[in-house]
């Protein structure tokens, strides 16, 4: 058993809603008591979308558990099918109804409907969301487009001469952090290059277009979490190869260009060259040089937090001082950029793990999912989203993309933006005692929300005490550093043996953390 | 519009001859009981609410609000994983490690329950065994109590029944004071209390108590001269476990809009003998301001039709509050389930021919809901979005458990709630 305040991911069952609801044409039929229905409103209240989500719940009852619940399920299989009349439908059990074992699978195809019924094993009590959708889309694609993969061993055909290239976008998903956007930027980016989209999924495909999958030169991975188990099971079965490189950042984007010319045989540089972010140069004007080694706390999923370690460090001057992630299938790659980073990668998808963690390392900014902005709100420290799990506030109405050069004009405002401004910093430093312009003001580009005080949460009770004066001057320091400064400062003490903190101690301590 | 509004006489037109009960089965659209935990932990300011379930439960706790509330929760899932279905973990030993951990993160806890779900029903864990050994443990400083939230046992606000009836054990005994005492029954905002503990306190009835109680010490005691007033139409269980205690159940209305208000704490004033010109005098500056408020709201409301799908339990009462107050014409009201005992008073004041519906069977009820093209649809937020966009208004119902909407003073914020949507669309062009 696991304490759980807040859960990063929802159950795997929810990553197939994901699938099936980004979709058209695919009808989910998930065994489940009444209640599980909740999740429909993930899709029209947190994403709004129009539609309802194409899924028929069982909702079964306890007294229906005495009874025939594999018959509740089939009659609902059987009539979900005259209504919707889908190409295909996928058949599985939430965490409950996978108790009672009834085999939805089997019961489906028994069926004898004219269309593909998909089964989906999907262990609720082992696995996530994100793994669930990544299984749902593998299981989607290797039912429908398995029938037209070529024999084994066969070569894969080289593309004509006179046909533009073309390829497959994969990993999109509903309730996605940014997908619609993330979508349109990357076609935008394809297109320039004069590569064709043949289909994107699951966003927006139909399983007629799933069986065409294989006639696209190669595939584009938007989101590994996601797309990778299908994006290897097409290789492996049409010879299609995919890209790796995720176009999150500046950097990554002009490498993942690099990477798909490279795929389609076509040249990358007069795209490269007509490159239009904004960020490099935001980023070198002098304004941003109070972005300096501004620390920097990031978690998220795998594939935002990778590149965000990326983003913050290398085109933003941030210091990373913690990284993590909730995505355990990812821990290598993780570890791999912590250990770059000279720091340690947080691997947990218990909350209070990552609260304790950013309490602990009292960060500038944090750039985190929902939960994060909550504990920052809370800890008074500045955050952006960078990450599902999603809030409706993460469907913006306006174009606001992660990927490709405009997803790092996005990026750039929307993790500065929470941040001090440059000028208004120094003043804050020189200015201390002013009776509008003080400390618990915060941003005045922002909201007048107190700092929930952030030194307050002192780590462990210590034998040192500060005296008055110290305990004044500290109260100088501001906020958004104050926590560090008293943290710093009783480590410092702790080291020299005081028992008790001074004005000197307190520069002292500066002294000796200065960077 | 400003209709004077006279009960009687309204009361005389209609008749209490229903049409007969449109029961399916089918999907039922409807939140589980856990989703009562949203508004009971912050209900009960000392208490925690521990989920023992999968990640399923908690997820949904923590998107049945539609927003995450930012304040430190007062609930929390103990996941079970498959260390536990396969035996190799010991559930007990499991539980008292989880339990352990959050004592000591939170030592403000002075009532812990422990809330079943479908997996813990269906796996038969003990719960009720559970909290008895580390009430064992943790007593007197934490009580542990158990109930169910399952969505295989109960439907959205039972789960608020399940809670409160599993606290009714462990209510005080009254005592030998052979003066009766007035409890008020359902998990009410505080500003509502508040007005409630005035007005019975203008009556002379002094002993006037709350259950729940804003802190687990301050449990209302029960006894045979207890009576009780359900302030929600959903408290089957916590009524019947009241009985068992010896406390009398007063039937009336529930106090939903002027009438429903009037009516309730009648109810009340009757039982301790109160004069009809003191209730009056008491009761009518509130009931005559109230009627100001729900003028405001008439001219939007009169004649318009109204469906509801089923939800919380409450559609009976307010489908009548709309009906009668408000001139409202109901299409279908549809309840997840219908008390009839409870709702006896209820259902007396429906407009004669209403069609009510029991359980759901979702897809027939869109379509019937399409077919009939109401003004106002009342649904739950899986359905809203879905029927603004095919054109329909729509009311989301959990609001109506999330805004203080009983009693006179919130009699026009309770208007207000149906009128809203209706003036919205009337607003924008684009």
């Amino acid at each position: 058993m696991q304490l759980t305040v807040w859960t990063y991911e929802g159950p795997p069952h929810v990553g197939a809603m994901r699938v099936a609801t980004a979709m058209e044409g695919l009808h989910y039929v998930l065994h489940a008591p009444q209640g599980d229905t909740y999740a429909d409103l993930l899709f029209t209240m947190i994403e709004r979308r129009a539609k309802r989500p194409p899924v028929t719940y069982t909702t079964f009852q306890a007294r229906d558990l005495g009874g025939d619940t594999a018959e509740l399920f089939k009659s609902a299989v059987r009539d979900a099918y005259e209504r919707f009349k889908p190409e295909a439908m996928i058949v599985g059990a939430s965490c409950t109804a996978e108790l009672i074992q009834d085999d939805p699978g089997g019961l489906g195809r028994s069926l004898g409907l004219p269309v593909p019924i998909i089964p989906l094993e999907l262990p609720s009590y082992q696995k996530k969301e994100n793994w669930g959708a990544a299984e749902t889309f593998y299981q989607i694609v290797r039912a429908i487009a398995g029938a037209r993969a070529p024999a084994a061993g066969a070569e894969r055909t080289a593309r004509p001469a006179d046909r533009r290239p073309r390829c497959n976008i994969l990993g999109p998903t509903a309730l996605g952090f940014r997908h619609r956007d993330d979508i349109a930027e990357v076609t935008r980016l394809l297109a320039q290059l004069g590569i064709d989209i043949h289909v994107t999924a699951p966003w927006g495909a139909r399983p007629s277009d799933i069986a065409a999958l294989g006639d696209a030169d190669f595939n584009v991975v938007l989101y590994p979490e996601i797309a990778s188990p299908a994006a290897q099971w097409l290789k492996k079965a049409f010879g299609q190869p995919a890209t790796t490189t995720v176009p999150i950042g500046v950097s990554a984007t002009r490498e993942f260009i690099a990477e798909v010319a490279a795929l389609a045989g076509v040249d990358a540089a007069p795209l490269l060259d007509w490159e239009q972010s904004r960020l490099p140069w935001y980023s070198r004007s002098v304004d941003s040089t109070y972005l300096t080694g501004k620390r920097a706390f990031i978690f998220g999923d795998a594939t935002h937090v990778l590149a965000a370690a990326r983003i913050a460090s290398r085109e933003l001057g941030f210091a990373v001082v913690g990284l993590g992630s909730y995505t355990r299938e990812y821990a290598r790659e993780l570890r791999e950029a912590a250990r770059l980073l000279g720091v340690d990668a947080l691997i947990t998808d218990d909350y209070l793990e990552v609260e304790a963690r950013i309490a602990e390392l009292q960060p500038e900014l944090v750039l985190g999912t929902q939960m994060e902005r909550h504990i920052a709100k809370r800890l008074g420290i500045p955050c952006a989203v960078i990450s599902a799990p999603v809030h409706v506030q993460d469907f913006p109405a306006r174009y606001s993309p992660q990927m490709g050069f405009e997803g790092a004009n996005v990026i750039f405002d929307t993790w500065v933006h929470p941040l001090m401004m440059g000028l208004e910093e120094h003043l804050l430093t020189m200015f201390r005692d002013d009776h509008e312009f003080h400390d618990e003001a915060g941003p005045s580009h922002l909201d007048k929300r107190k700092s929930a005080a952030a030194d307050e949460s002192r780590s462990a009770p210590l034998p040192i005490v500060w005296a008055a004066d110290a305990e004044r001057e500290l109260r100088k320091v501001p906020f958004f550093v104050r926590g560090k400064a008293r943290r710093n400062t009783e480590t410092f003490a702790q080291t020299q043996g005081l028992t008790q903190i001074t004005v000197e101690t307190l520069y002292d301590a500066k002294a000796h953390f200065a960077r | 519009m400003n209709v004077p509004f006279d009960p009687l006489r309204v009361a005389a037109a209609t008749g209490c001859d229903v049409a007969p009960v449109l029961r399916e089965r089918g999907q039922r659209e409807v939140f589980c009981g856990l989703t009562g935990i949203i508004w009971l932990h912050r209900k009960i300011q000392d208490a925690f609410f521990l989920v023992v379930g999968s990640r399923t439960c908690a997820h949904l706790i923590q998107s049945a609000a539609g927003v995450m509330i930012f304040a430190e929760p007062r609930f929390a899932t103990a996941i079970i994983d498959e260390r536990d279905l396969a035996g190799l973990a010991d559930v007990d030993d499991e539980l008292d490690r989880v339990v352990s951990r959050l004592l000591e993160r939170r030592p403000d806890i002075k009532l812990l329950f422990l809330v079943g779900s479908c997996p813990s029903e269906v796996i038969k864990l003990d719960l009720s065994r559970a909290a008895a050994r580390l009430s064992g443990n943790y007593m007197p400083r934490v009580r542990v109590l158990n109930y169910s939230g399952s969505g295989i046992e109960t439907t959205f606000t039972q789960g608020e029944d399940a809670c409160l009836a599993s606290l009714v054990p462990s209510l005080p005994n009254e005592g030998n004071a052979s003066e009766r005492s007035l409890l008020i029954v359902g998990a009410l905002p505080d500003v509502v209390e508040d007005q409630w503990k005035r007005l019975f306190c203008g009556l002379g009835m002094a002993r006037v108590q709350f259950l729940p109680s804003r802190r687990a010490a301050e449990l209302p005691p029960v006894g045979p001269n207890t009576l009780f007033l359900l302030s929600q139409p959903f408290l089957a269980d916590t009524a019947r476990a009241l009985e068992e205690r010896g406390a009398v159940r007063l039937a009336a209305p529930f106090p939903f809009g002027v009438e429903g208000t009037t009516l309730w704490l009648r109810a009340a004033a009757d039982a301790f003998g109160i004069s009809r010109f003191e209730f009056d005098r008491v009761t009518q500056p509130a009931a005559i301001r109230a009627r100001r408020a729900l003028d405001h709201y008439r001219a939007a409301l009169l004649g318009k039709r109204i469906f509801f799908f089923p939800d919380s339990q409450l559609e009976i009462p307010l489908a009548r509050f709309l009906a009668r107050e408000m001139g409202m014409q109901l299409v279908e009201v549809g309840t997840p389930y219908l008390h009839r005992q409870h709702l006896a008073q209820e259902l007396d004041l429906l407009p004669q021919g209403t069609i009510l519906s029991e359980g759901q069977h979702l897809e027939n009820q869109i379509d019937r809901c399409r077919t009939a093209a109401p003004d106002l649809v009342v649904c739950g937020l899986g359905l809203a979005n879905p029927l603004e966009a095919e054109g329909l208004t729509t009311k989301w119902s959990i609001e109506l458990l999330f805004t203080p909407t009983h009693g006179y003073e919130q009699a026009g914020d309770l208007a207000e709630l149906f009128a809203r949507p209706i003036n919205r669309r009337t607003r924008l062009v684009a």
